[in-house]
């Protein structure tokens, strides 16, 4: 084959690098020295912030906004609880932390994929999926759509657009970075978000990610919760740099630094960035910053690695008491409506729990469906010889000797 | 037909997936304008554009996070990783993401239309990282389906039925073989069946079972044999998971004897696995213990490499270990 000559794209790009002045003794910048702003909409008393941008919102979305955010509170105290009684093994809140999920999905468009970590149930609540849905998943039943395969919480929905979680951390970056490039070759109105916490930011797909994203112009929206702690880790233990924003900058990549509990300020940044990635065919990084007031999960005890002075001064911050207070100056709140709504969903939470705790687990079958798109031989073999075993000692086996 | 060799067969395989689909990519490093180091993706790029073949940044787990994210969105990623020896920063991707999408999410999600392409093996003076068999690794993982083929007829047929297979495959190629192996290829689209061997040689003494670039020297050593007046059943697994345990459990309950050869680290290699299985299956057939020729316990080795390959020589020995046995 004859070497062609190389064409310009194929040229190595240096030009960026010329803007700097030229030195002639050594000069080091400061690990520091990219100054980030943060944005600022809404203040906790409900009254925004003078000179404040508003995203473009609604009475009628503002409404499903704090409606979603209070479902999402009231689910997530009724399901810790669930798991201290024993009736889930186990749960994960996002407590303090609703606004990031609930406001992203709320500025995008549901043709838009939501790759989250797991942490982000309120943007799969605002997308539709019913109670019994969120049921049916974490009691393992058969109506679970993910056929009662994962742990709790690890939800998804091919309909709504939400990719099912995974439980290892930052494996969602790279591939929001290819479903996006994919939207994109396809031509369509519609992008990826891509959510995780500043603890997943440090596995090595969170570099592979961005810079996937970057080199080959994927319209994916960026979206990192930075909450303070992993596990017990906290931030200042997982880096030194100025957050993960100023990483951004390092990918070539559209950054902003955003209050996360201000679902004002999420909804303005994801409804720009979703502009911009589409418009622009490049990724975008939100750096939203918050705290998370609960347990890492109903296995963790924050008591152990934190203080109550220090959570104390986060739930000042409560971002869904901040949205109310803006929803009752709009006039588009009132206490009466707040009451109603937290009872009616505390019973619908309740009875929705005694509902799926009784429906069936999965067939045993289902331990062999979707290994490959059919079972192999060799996997029915197994099932099959497995099936005998049970029929054998089915008092060993209650959950599926019944039905075999 | 035309004559080509296993990299040409590879190269017109891609083609004809890429314009059979426009949804089909392949990416990787090298991969665009250079047409990868081995030049299998020669040409693509020109006829199909820069978006649908291109170079990635030098980040095996970020191509392989990229594909599985491209597969779940219903695009048809072909990734390249450069050498077998590098696919182990993809691990992660591999075994906790594209094995489980489907089985995860209950199928609401799967990343079936991937596949990934690697050069493996040794014997081109490559050392310890230029000539890795990981082959056994991925075996290891439910949800992958493992392919290797033994010249370019097998290389076209068995790629497209993998590009086009409802599964993740990972496809490992011979790269000893690249240039050295030719032979006739249709010029048209055909696929060869995944999770069937191939018998290559019919035989009544003994069965013989490898893969890849392993097979010509599994029939070198079958040639030895017959001038001794042995049978050989020479068989070509292809498919390494899932694998065709009939074909082989028929072959040996004929033949009473197996003999199986990978290059890979005898322990843990598939072999072992074989061999297991095909006890059970055939253990009142067996006439002697089941060898296996495989690459000694340590690293790939250089100035030693020709020691350390599991050759003819060593084949033929086990050949007749097992018939005098």
């Amino acid at each position: 084959m004859p070497r062609k000559a190389y064409n310009k794209e194929n040229v190595m790009n240096t030009e960026i690098y010329n803007e700097g002045p030229v030195v002639h003794k050594p000069v080091f910048i400061d690990g520091h020295s990219v100054e980030i702003p943060i944005l600022k909409v809404l203040q906790q008393d409900g009254t925004l912030y003078p000179g404040a941008e508003l995203p473009e919102i609604d009475q009628e979305l503002a409404t499903k906004v704090y409606k979603t955010l209070a479902f999402h509170r009231v689910l997530d105290e009724r399901m810790v609880a669930a798991q201290r009684q024993g009736r889930v093994s186990f749960y994960m809140a996002a407590l303090g932390e609703e606004a990031t999920s609930v406001g992203g999905a709320a500025a995008l468009k549901d043709q838009d994929m939501i790759m989250a970590q797991y942490r982000e149930q309120g943007a799969l609540m605002f997308r539709g999926f019913s109670t019994e849905q969120f049921m049916n998943q974490m009691f393992s039943n058969e109506k679970d759509l993910g056929k009662g395969r994962q742990m709790p919480i690890h939800y998804g929905s091919n309909e709504l657009n939400y990719m099912t979680i995974s439980s290892p951390l930052g494996t969602q970056i790279p591939q929001a970075s290819g479903y996006a490039y994919g939207q994109k070759l396809q031509g369509l109105d519609a992008v990826t978000i891509c959510y995780f916490g500043e603890g997943a930011a440090s596995e090595g797909d969170f570099h592979a990610g961005l810079n996937m994203a970057a080199v080959h112009k994927a319209p994916v929206i960026f979206f990192c919760r930075n909450n303070g702690y992993a596990i017990s880790t906290p931030s200042d233990e997982q880096y030194v740099g100025n957050g993960i924003a100023s990483r951004g900058v390092g990918y070539g990549i559209k950054t902003i630094r955003i209050d996360g509990n201000d679902i004002l300020a999420v909804m303005k940044a994801v409804q720009l960035a979703r502009e911009y990635a589409l418009k622009e065919s490049a990724p975008v990084i939100i750096e939203a910053m918050s705290y998370r007031l609960g347990a890492h999960s109903t296995s963790d005890d924050p008591s152990g690695y934190r203080t109550r002075e220090e959570e104390a001064k986060w739930q000042a911050h409560d971002p869904i008491l901040r949205m109310k207070n803006w929803m009752l100056a709009q006039k588009w709140w009132d206490e009466t409506q707040e009451e109603t709504l937290f009872e009616g969903l505390r019973e619908e939470v309740l009875a929705a729990v005694k509902v799926a705790e009784k429906i069936d687990k999965p067939e045993l079958q289902e331990m062999v469906n979707d290994v490959y798109d059919v079972p192999p031989k060799h996997l029915q073999d197994q099932l099959d010889a497995l099936a005998e075993h049970i029929k054998k000692y089915p008092d060993a086996y209650p959950v599926t000797s019944g039905r075999l | 037909m035309a004559q080509m060799n296993l990299l040409q067969a590879i190269n017109n395989a891609l083609d004809i997936a890429m314009a059979d689909n426009d949804r089909a990519l392949c990416f990787g490093e090298d991969v665009g304008h250079f047409g990868g180091v081995f030049r299998a993706t020669s040409g693509l790029q020109d006829k199909y554009g820069k978006d649908r073949c291109f170079n990635t940044p030098l980040t095996e787990q970020g191509i392989i996070g990229f594909a599985n994210g491209l597969a779940a969105q219903g695009s048809v990623p072909i990734a390249e990783i450069q050498f077998a020896d590098y696919i182990f920063p993809a691990f992660d991707q591999i075994v906790n993401e594209s094995a489980k999408f489907r089985y995860r999410s209950g199928n609401e999600f799967d990343v079936g239309n991937l596949t990934i392409r690697s050069p493996y093996g040794g014997g081109i003076a490559g050392g310890l990282y230029h000539s890795q068999s990981p082959e056994a690794y991925f075996t290891h993982t439910p949800g992958l389906k493992v392919v290797v083929p033994r010249n370019p007829y097998q290389a076209k047929g068995l790629l497209l039925a993998s590009i086009r297979d409802d599964n993740p495959v990972i496809f490992f190629e011979p790269k000893r073989l690249y240039r050295a192996s030719t032979g006739e290829v249709p010029e048209e689209d055909y696929q060869l069946p995944l999770g069937k061997a191939d018998v290559v040689t019919t035989g009544d003494d003994i069965t013989l079972l490898a893969w890849g670039a392993q097979m010509e020297i599994m029939e070198k050593a079958a040639e030895m044999a017959s001038a001794d007046g042995i049978s050989c059943e020479v068989i070509d697994l292809r498919s390494i998971l899932p694998w065709d345990v009939e074909t082989i459990a028929n072959s040996v309950t004929k033949t009473g004897r197996l003999v199986i050869s990978h290059e890979a680290p005898v322990t843990s290699g598939f072999a072992g696995e074989i061999a297991a299985t095909i006890q059970q299956e055939c253990f009142l057939h067996l006439e002697s213990p089941i060898e296996r020729v495989c690459g000694l316990d340590t690293p790939y080795p250089l100035a030693q490499e020709k020691e350390y390959i599991p050759d003819h020589l060593k084949v033929y020995e086990a050949i007749k270990r097992s018939i005098n046995y």
